[in-house]
């Protein structure tokens, strides 16, 4: 897993070489209708309000706690407003779990992946966990979502200690 | 879990194939790491050339190159060219297999298939080759710097 950036997670520039440079910084109210373009795209699902909801949230409450960055073009001539983005939490306590950080969501546009986003995403959220003092991060992703789990793999997480159970209650 | 054997072989040819790009490598270079008969390897190596994994490399100094995508190959990839994983957990056609207790059984086994199956097919040869690296720099480390 690559190191952290010195600059710190907001505003981290990225060059690829097969695209346009890009940054990392918090999100704005501007960007959500992006971000929920996105994420319909992928999953074929609109969810506008669960996206003004987690920005409120995000935002709002335990802002030293809570982390919601989008990768952004890193001029403001581009057509696309929105790359990608990435949220993720310090989640205290929960399942027996000392102080951790959690990566809740990240997606990357379709149409401008393996340019380097979702690693850049992936570091400035790191790098936010680290400034509170955590130093384990997790995640959870569905058996069968393949490109998140070589994604996450290919980041440096393995499996941790934890397996999630669930029941069907109908 | 284990592996087969030839599953084992397989993917430490693929990895020292893709650490070591710049040369194509010959069964008796990875078998002297690995403490492998060049008769076995080589056996490996063609199965991994008929799935278009490996291709070999003619005349002086020749042996073997990986031909695949290190980003894209997984270790689910190698090893189902050696073994099926997961069994017919009933065994189909014996008298207990139709009881509740043998399906029963037969979920909680393959609970287990699919997180082995997920597991190899998540890890990329790209991510085997840092794993490998990380364990190397730990095992460097002096004993009271590792976590």
């Amino acid at each position: 897993m690559r190191s952290g950036n010195s600059r710190g997670p907001a505003g981290n520039a990225a060059r690829t070489a097969a695209g346009p440079a890009f940054t990392v910084r918090p999100v704005l109210a501007a960007d959500v209708p992006h971000v929920a373009a996105i994420d319909e795209r992928i999953t074929g699902i609109g969810k506008a309000a669960y996206w003004t909801d987690v920005f409120e949230r995000y935002t709002r409450h335990r802002t030293g706690e809570r982390f919601f960055f989008v990768a952004a073009p890193a001029t403001n001539a581009a057509e696309q407003r929105v790359l990608g983005f990435i949220i993720g939490e310090i989640r205290t306590w929960e399942f027996g779990s000392a102080p951790c950080g959690w990566v809740f969501a990240l997606s990357v546009d379709p149409a401008v992946r393996l340019r380097g986003v979702g690693e850049a995403l992936f570091e400035s959220l790191s790098d936010a966990f680290r400034t509170t003092g955590v130093t384990r991060m997790r995640t959870m992703v569905a058996r069968d979502n393949r490109l998140h789990l070589l994604f996450f793999r290919g980041e440096g997480m393995m499996a941790g200690p934890y397996i999630q159970l669930e029941k069907d209650l109908g | 879990m284990k592996l087969q054997i030839a599953s084992q072989l397989a993917i430490f040819a693929v990895l020292e194939l893709t650490a070591h790009s710049g040369r194509p490598l010959s069964v008796a270079d990875i078998g002297r790491k690995y403490g492998v008969s060049s008769h076995h390897l080589a056996k490996v190596m063609h199965v991994l050339g008929q799935a278009g994994l490996v291709r070999s490399v003619r005349g002086a100094g020749g042996g073997y190159r990986f031909s695949g995508n290190i980003r894209r190959v997984t270790l689910l990839d190698i090893v189902e060219l050696f073994e099926k994983l997961g069994s017919d957990h009933l065994n189909a056609g014996r008298a207990h297999a139709a009881t509740h207790e043998a399906r029963a059984l037969h979920q909680v086994l393959a609970e287990i298939d699919d997180i082995a199956r997920a597991t190899l097919g998540s890890i990329t040869i790209a991510t085997m080759l840092k794993l490998a690296e990380r364990r190397a720099a730990d095992a460097h480390q002096p004993a009271a710097a590792r976590p």
